[in-house]
């Protein structure tokens, strides 16, 4: 990618916020194997980023970068500039507890802790903050709100999470990450495993917390990408071959690759 | 820049060629239509105008079948980048083959009317202005069946050609009808025709535009050659 590229000349105003992430010659490897290639990206502040491509492109890997959660595996590294507020956050130094209450994230399956669902969300602010009884009460009932949760919740907050649905209780876990009060929220395919009713929920959701945070989502459905991202990004094989504003990427891609895969005629 | 692989889906591949086919019909039969009535006015053959307005009916269930098919791909297929404009742009096309056929017809009909009036003058103008339209007409027909952008450009470009013709008609119907008011009608008449096949070269440069854009993903800019000053002419009134 050349530097015009990021500058996206001819992206709507809407996609031409500061970045809140930036980015920058990103390398990441599996032991010996590449599986980012000099990426360079910017994170608009407040706007949903879409991260699409094959499986095994590297758009599930550039995420778990943005919060280090490759940390947590042998053998898994990452070079180059991830650079959020002046701080490369793949440098040693980085707090990575600190970064993480930064960084939220949500995965493809719901994963609510078997507990009810008043400590699914208490749980992850306690790590983090000191509340009394009543600033954690008004904390999990924000936090459900905010994840459009609240009405269905607020009468079963003592009982099991795991007796939620599952639109139910990927909401839940989206009010966990939103509840430690995150600035980026990253969405590994989240409705993947739901059904179109709760994807559609979730969709708006997405639509309504970016007025908040900012956003990075990786979909296997090119149509969510085109109705929830302001921003797509394509991966293949490591590389990043074309970012731009959905709608120039689903109406004009400027790469071929990112034509024959959006249209469906990859080989 | 035409799609270099086929779809994984191969049967969207099938609905995208009959999409195709079903502009080629449409743009076959309109072709045929313009040179049945350029027989009809220039060689007073009222079978071939006959013939001309008879085709109208099938252009227009044609338009219908590529409107209800456009409205069925993009709730069953929802396309995207080139395929999205490929569909779009035949749902515009449609509407323009259309009203190319409507013209033609027009034109035809009115060739009936102008076989009552003996003309006491050349229609070698029109005969001219009825060839280059022919021409573009056919060359564009070409470039939706072959995503020729070159071709629509070439027709984008000559328009002008047209427009220049249809003003020296114009100003010539009047000066024959200002000599004779008996021959009023037949120029009348003559104009329609003239103004019909002027509007028919419009139409075809449209399709050219929206041919650019469904290949290239640009549009063409906004101001194209244009020839047509016969909105400004005046004639001194008779003393």
């Amino acid at each position: 990618m050349n530097a015009e590229t990021l500058e996206q000349v001819d992206a709507p105003p809407e996609a031409k916020r500061r970045a809140r992430i930036s980015v920058r010659n990103l390398d990441f490897f599996y032991d010996s194997n590449r599986a980012l290639k000099s990426i360079a990206i910017d994170f608009p502040e407040r706007q949903v980023t879409g991260l699409i491509g094959p499986s095994g492109c590297g758009k599930s890997t550039l995420l778990r970068v943005l919060n280090r959660m490759y940390d947590l595996y042998p053998g898994q590294r990452a070079t180059g500039e991830v650079m959020m507020d002046g701080q490369n956050i793949i440098s040693p130094d980085t707090d990575v507890n600190e970064l993480r209450s930064r960084v939220g994230m949500v995965f493809q399956k719901p994963s609510p802790f078997p507990m009810t669902v008043y400590e699914n969300i208490a749980f992850g602010v306690r790590l983090h903050e000191k509340l009394s009884k009543a600033q954690m009460d008004e904390r999990v009932e924000w936090a459900l709100s905010r994840a459009a949760l609240w009405g269905e919740a607020k009468d079963r907050l003592n009982s099991s999470a795991l007796g939620l649905s599952g639109g139910q209780q990927q909401r839940l876990c989206i009010a966990r990450t939103i509840a430690v009060r995150p600035e980026i929220i990253l969405l590994d395919e989240p409705t993947s495993a739901l059904d179109p009713i709760s994807t559609l929920k979730i969709e708006e959701l997405i639509d309504e917390l970016k007025a908040d945070f900012t956003i990075v989502m990786v979909t296997h459905n090119m149509q969510q990408a085109a109705r929830c991202a302001d921003q797509v990004a394509f991966l293949y094989l490591g590389e990043l071959v074309e970012v731009g504003a959905a709608a120039q990427i689903f109406t004009a891609p400027k790469q071929r690759r990112t034509r024959e895969y959006i249209t469906g005629r990859f080989g | 820049m035409t799609a270099t692989q086929e779809h994984l889906v191969k049967s969207f591949d099938q609905d995208l060629k009959r999409l195709k086919n079903l502009l080629a019909e449409m743009g076959g039969i309109v072709e045929s239509q313009m040179a049945l009535a350029a027989q009809a006015i220039l060689h007073h053959d009222a079978a071939a105008a006959t013939r001309a307005v008879a085709a109208d009916p099938r252009v227009d269930a044609l338009e219908r079948e590529v409107e209800q098919f456009v409205v069925q791909l993009l709730a069953l297929r929802q396309p995207v980048a080139d395929d999205l404009r490929q569909v779009v742009a035949a749902l515009k096309i449609t509407v323009h083959l259309e009203r190319i056929g409507d013209y033609a017809a027009n034109v035809a009909r009115r060739g009936i009317v102008l076989n009552e009036y003996s003309l006491p003058f050349s229609l070698a103008g029109l005969a001219h202005m009825a060839q280059l339209v022919q021409q573009n007409l056919k060359t564009i027909v070409d470039a939706v069946g072959e995503n020729d952008t070159a071709k629509a450009l070439e027709v984008w470009r000559s328009d002008q050609a047209i427009d220049d013709v249809y003003t020296a008609i114009f100003r010539e119907l009047i000066t024959y009808m200002m000599e004779d008011p008996r021959s009023i009608t037949p120029c009348t008449h003559l104009l329609f025709i003239a103004k019909n096949l002027e509007r028919i070269g419009d139409h075809a440069t449209n399709i050219a535009e929206i041919i650019h854009y469904a290949v290239t993903g640009e549009t063409l800019p906004a101001a194209r050659p244009k020839g047509d000053s016969s909105a400004h002419i005046a004639m001194p009134a008779k003393e």
